[in-house]
């Protein structure tokens, strides 16, 4: 392929310097540290560092998809996000109804 | 003799004398096919022809084949069940022949006949309803395909060499633990079924991918046929289902290879967490199976009604409906673990509200006939004995559905006949009306309707004779899987009859294969393309399409685009420009990688790991040569084009 | 029939210069598109393997518990190596859109190097544990770890191997749009890898020390 061509190509869907990249990376720095924070710093129960860092993974997870993935970013209907959300669903439904149906064994016992 | 061979022989293959007589009849059949492609020097044709073929249409026929063939092989188990079943106290099986059997009826049967069955229908119909040359991905459509093929060979040699999995086709821990069973039968049945589950992940992408992106422009989503709708929601349980499956088996497999923990009952595994992945998978799955059959069922009743389908928009809610409630259902396979009041009662509602939608698309299709021209042909017969049969299937699957009353069921012939009546009358049914619509498009001749009819109203009546008493006796406690039971009890009346059903759709059966036999020799040339007339583009091209599909691209501007342009579209109609078409090369690539799958799964199954790392190799270079290739596709030039829609009588 | 010359020039292989280079033809896009229901499929995959861990993580039958086994300059370790070639990852993607094919080459070998740092530290901290006699036979917890870390391991292994390949191609090839499509696409893969790892680093590691 012509590697002149290469210059046309989407120059103007990118920005000069990677504001986007910088940023993000910061921010899963920042995020990670303060995981680090909660469990080591903090001296709250360990369900509530539990939700917390938990909440943070989230946070961290959706930088990695927005900033780094451009999941919005699209030529044309946007199904990759609704189906990237799909599958958090059946992911959180894996992961939550196995865990409510196994605690059965207190009912056992 | 070498005694290690002498061991080898002794261990791993079969020493008695019907396992013995099958082996050789597998053995003979091999050879045959083998000495008719030698004889007619057709290796050549076969190989240029089909095994590197990319088209989705000849793909489509493989699966449909190989699936035709894999319903013998599932339906001679059955046939051996019943067989013994029909009186009491009868050994002509050992109880471990017996267990091998119930477990591959029920594996061939869901994921070596149903899957493919199903899977080959997409094939045939989606690219063509939705006016594309091909789907979005050829070359992972053969990938693919090669992988079920021989994934499917797999775990069939389990029958020669090793011995057949034995625990079921649910194959539940801790009994399928290397502890319980330690040969290499359960092997067989986890690395078959990781292999077929890729190349399924495989299939839903590439489906869902196609439907979304490749659509003729004009054919928005509400103006896609009914199939095609199915097919997309399909894909999607597709994808997001049988990764479950994967790691479930893979954990399995782990345990049984590595001896790691995760279901053996000591060093704090669990044992329920194979039975709840599995059903994680195991019910989208069933969706998977049937799903895709009422897209077919909607076709075929628009199609012989000469009507619009009824409520289409209701029709793709409950699709949808369908598909979110199916994943939320799973824990009704397994009430009786106990999970307590709460669990049970969730999953008991969900399962209930799913007869809703279900019950939504039913009466579509009564509303469709209604006041239609209803014409009776071969798919409609099979549509038309589907309603009754899966309504009673699903009727008493809401019965099944109430936890507490589920303690009485569970496991007992009640349960065997709830899910025949859904799966024979729903998926084959389906398949079978599919099968006589598309038929068609995909050889250029129809099957004959008076032979049809043979074969239809034997499978038919034979099915219900097999399968009502089932419920009768499932009430009077005949548990399933059960090798052979006491005299006294009152059941031998109904196991009679029920055999005599079985053996009756063996013969509904060989009349089927007769009628396609008959048809291929004498049927009727379909010339036109258009041999129903059919609502959907796939029939405004010719029968067979050609390898391009369309000639030129159509666009579209109504949900029954062919019939839009046959009887309502009066303007002038422009002669077509026709341009180069941009088609995907053959490659014997996808063969050979699933070849390497092949021999590393068998390596696996021995825990032989130089054929296995060997095989893996061979994927990887598969992979690596694939990445690198630069001539993946060619182009049709226009004169070919011309020269092959004049021969049609098109130009 | 009512048919379009524009309509069949949709299926065609011509490119479309108003998109960026990966998406300029239909192959790439659909590629593209393809291998995001790829990843829902595979963080489905992951998200079995998390129950697996959950389920099972306080079954040690008297062995080594979590608190016992894991280090925190080792995790910490592998996070940062993990999370900087994420960023590497992206700023390859970034120079590649802009048409920079030996910036890319170079962004995505640093990707590579520090892949195999991570890939370093996990082998030396699952050679650790072995040798301290905690195995996948020991405990359901330790198959669980083993098989879940395991499995992002192998991932990341495959993906050292993919963006080697795709060096080779640019430096061969230039960039194109088959060469671009390919960056893009092992850069989602690269970065949904990091997706998985945020998950394990707190599930498994910082819960490990938590509970």
């Amino acid at each position: 392929m012509a590697s002149n061509d290469t210059t046309k190509h989407g120059q103007h869907h990118q920005e000069a310097f990677p504001w986007k990249h910088i940023i993000g990376f910061l921010l899963s720095l920042v995020l990670t540290f303060g995981s680090l924070w909660f469990v080591l710093g903090s001296h709250l129960p360990s369900q509530a560092v539990i939700s917390a860092i938990v909440i943070l993974a989230v946070f961290q997870a959706m930088i990695q998809l927005f900033l780094f993935m451009h999941l919005t970013e699209t030529f044309g209907p946007n199904y990759q996000q609704f189906l990237i959300f799909f599958a958090f669903f059946i992911a959180f439904t894996v992961v939550a109804g196995s865990i409510w149906i196994m605690a059965f064994k207190s009912y056992v016992a | 003799m070498n005694p290690a061979v002498r061991h080898f022989i002794l261990t791993f293959f079969p020493h008695n004398v019907l396992e013995l007589g099958a082996d050789g009849a597998i053995i003979m059949a091999s050879l045959a096919i083998v000495f008719v492609l030698t004889y007619f020097k057709k290796w050549k044709w076969l190989w240029r022809e089909y095994l590197t073929t990319v088209d989705h249409k000849k793909i489509g026929i493989m699966y449909i084949i190989a699936a035709i063939t894999m319903l013998f092989r599932g339906g001679s188990d059955a046939i051996l069940m019943r067989s013994q079943l029909a009186f009491p106290n009868e050994h002509f099986l050992s109880a471990n022949h017996y267990d091998e059997i119930f477990t591959t009826h029920g594996t061939v049967m869901i994921l070596f006949m149903a899957m493919p069955f199903v899977i080959g229908l997409f094939n045939v119909a989606v690219p063509l309803q939705i006016g594309a040359r091909d789907v979005a991905f050829p070359y992972l459509n053969a990938i693919s395909f090669w992988l079920f093929f021989v994934a499917a060979l797999l775990f069939n040699l389990s029958f020669v060499v090793g011995g057949s999995p034995n625990a079921g086709w649910t194959s539940y821990t801790p009994l399928a633990g290397a502890h319980f069973d330690p040969g290499p039968g359960e092997n067989y049945y986890l690395i078959a079924l990781q292999i077929t589950g890729i190349g399924t992940i495989a299939t839903g992408v590439n489906f869902l991918v196609t439907i979304l992106k490749m659509r003729a422009p004009g054919m928005t989503l509400m103006r896609m046929p009914m199939f095609t709708w199915s097919v997309l929601i399909t894909s999607i349980l597709i994808i997001f289902a049988f990764p479950v499956l994967a790691v479930d088996l893979a954990l399995l497999l782990i345990d049984r290879l590595f001896g790691a923990h995760f279901f053996t009952i000591s060093a704090g595994g669990m044992p329920m967490q194979w039975v709840n992945l599995f059903w994680i998978w195991g019910h989208p799955e069933v969706y998977i199976v049937i799903l895709p059959l009422f897209g077919v069922f909607s076709e075929v009743v628009a199609t012989f009604s000469r009507k619009r389908l009824f409520g289409y928009g209701a029709m793709v809610v409950s699709l949808l409906a369908i598909s979110i409630l199916s994943f939320v259902v799973w824990v009704h396979h397994f009430f009786t673990m106990g999970a307590g009041v709460g669990v049970n009662d969730f999953f008991g509602v969900s399962t209930m509200l799913i007869a809703v939608p279900t019950g939504v698309k039913m009466f579509n299709w009564l509303f469709t006939m209604w006041r239609g021209r209803v014409e009776f042909a071969m798919p409609m017969l099979w549509a038309l004995a589907f309603i009754p049969t899966f309504l009673i299937g699903g009727l008493s699957g809401v019965m099944l559905a109430v936890a507490p009353a589920d303690y009485q069921y569970h496991n007992s012939y009640f349960l065997v006949a709830h899910f025949h009546y859904v799966l024979v009358g729903g998926t084959v049914f389906g398949c079978f009306a599919g099968m006589y619509y598309w038929w068609p498009k995909m050889f250029g001749v129809k099957l004959d309707e008076r032979t049809g009819r043979w074969a239809f109203w034997t499978w038919i009546v034979s099915f219900n004779v097999c399968f009502l008493p089932m419920f009768v006796v499932g009430l009077m406690g005949m548990t399933r899987r059960m090798y052979t039971y006491p005299a006294g009890l009152g059941w031998m009346p109904y196991n009679f009859v029920e055999t005599i059903g079985a053996y009756g759709m063996a013969i509904g059966f060989v009349l089927m294969v007769y009628n396609i036999v008959y048809s291929i020799r004498k049927g009727e040339r379909d010339l036109t393309g258009d041999p129903w007339d059919g609502r959907t583009l796939e029939w405004s091209t010719t029968s067979p399409a050609p390898e391009y599909n369309f000639a030129v691209t159509p666009v579209v501007h109504d949900r029954d685009e062919w019939w839009y342009q046959k009887y309502v579209d009066k303007s002038k109609k422009e002669k077509p420009v026709i341009r180069p078409i941009h088609m995907p090369n053959n490659s014997g690539r996808p063969i050979t990688l699933a070849a390497g799958f092949g021999l590393a799964g068998f390596g696996f199954v021995f825990a032989w790991y130089v054929p296995a790392i060997l095989g893996l190799l061979i994927v990887l270079i598969c992979l690596g040569a694939r990445s690198f290739e630069l001539n993946t596709d060619h182009y049709i030039p226009v004169d070919v084009i011309e020269r092959t829609e004049a021969a049609a009588g098109r130009l | 029939m009512a048919y379009s010359m524009e309509a069949d020039m949709e299926h065609d292989h011509h490119i479309d210069t108003s998109k960026p280079m990966e998406y300029s033809t239909e192959d790439g896009s659909l590629k593209i598109f393809g291998f995001w229901v790829f990843l829902g499929s595979d963080l489905v995959l992951f998200s079995c393997l998390f129950t697996m861990y959950i389920l099972l993580f306080r079954n040690t039958a008297g062995s080594f518990t979590s608190q016992q086994l894991f280090d925190y300059p080792t995790f910490l370790s592998e996070t940062f190596l993990l999370l900087t070639s994420s960023f590497t990852c992206g700023l390859a993607t970034y120079s590649m859109r802009r048409g920079m094919k030996n910036a890319t080459i170079a962004w995505l070998i640093v990707t590579v190097l520090l892949g195999l740092g991570f890939i370093g530290f996990e082998v030396s901290e699952f050679t650790k544990y072995v040798s301290m006699g905690a195995t996948m036979h020991t405990s359901a917890f330790l198959s669980a770890f083993f098989t879940l870390v395991g499995t992002h391991g192998c991932h990341v292994s495959l993906g050292i191997l993919w963006l080697t390949s795709i060096i080779i191609q640019v430096a061969m090839r230039g960039l194109n749009p088959v060469t671009t499509r390919k960056i893009f696409i092992a850069g989602l893969y690269w970065h949904f890898l990091d997706v998985a790892w945020i998950f394990i680093f707190t599930v498994v590691y910082f819960m490990g020390k938590v509970l």
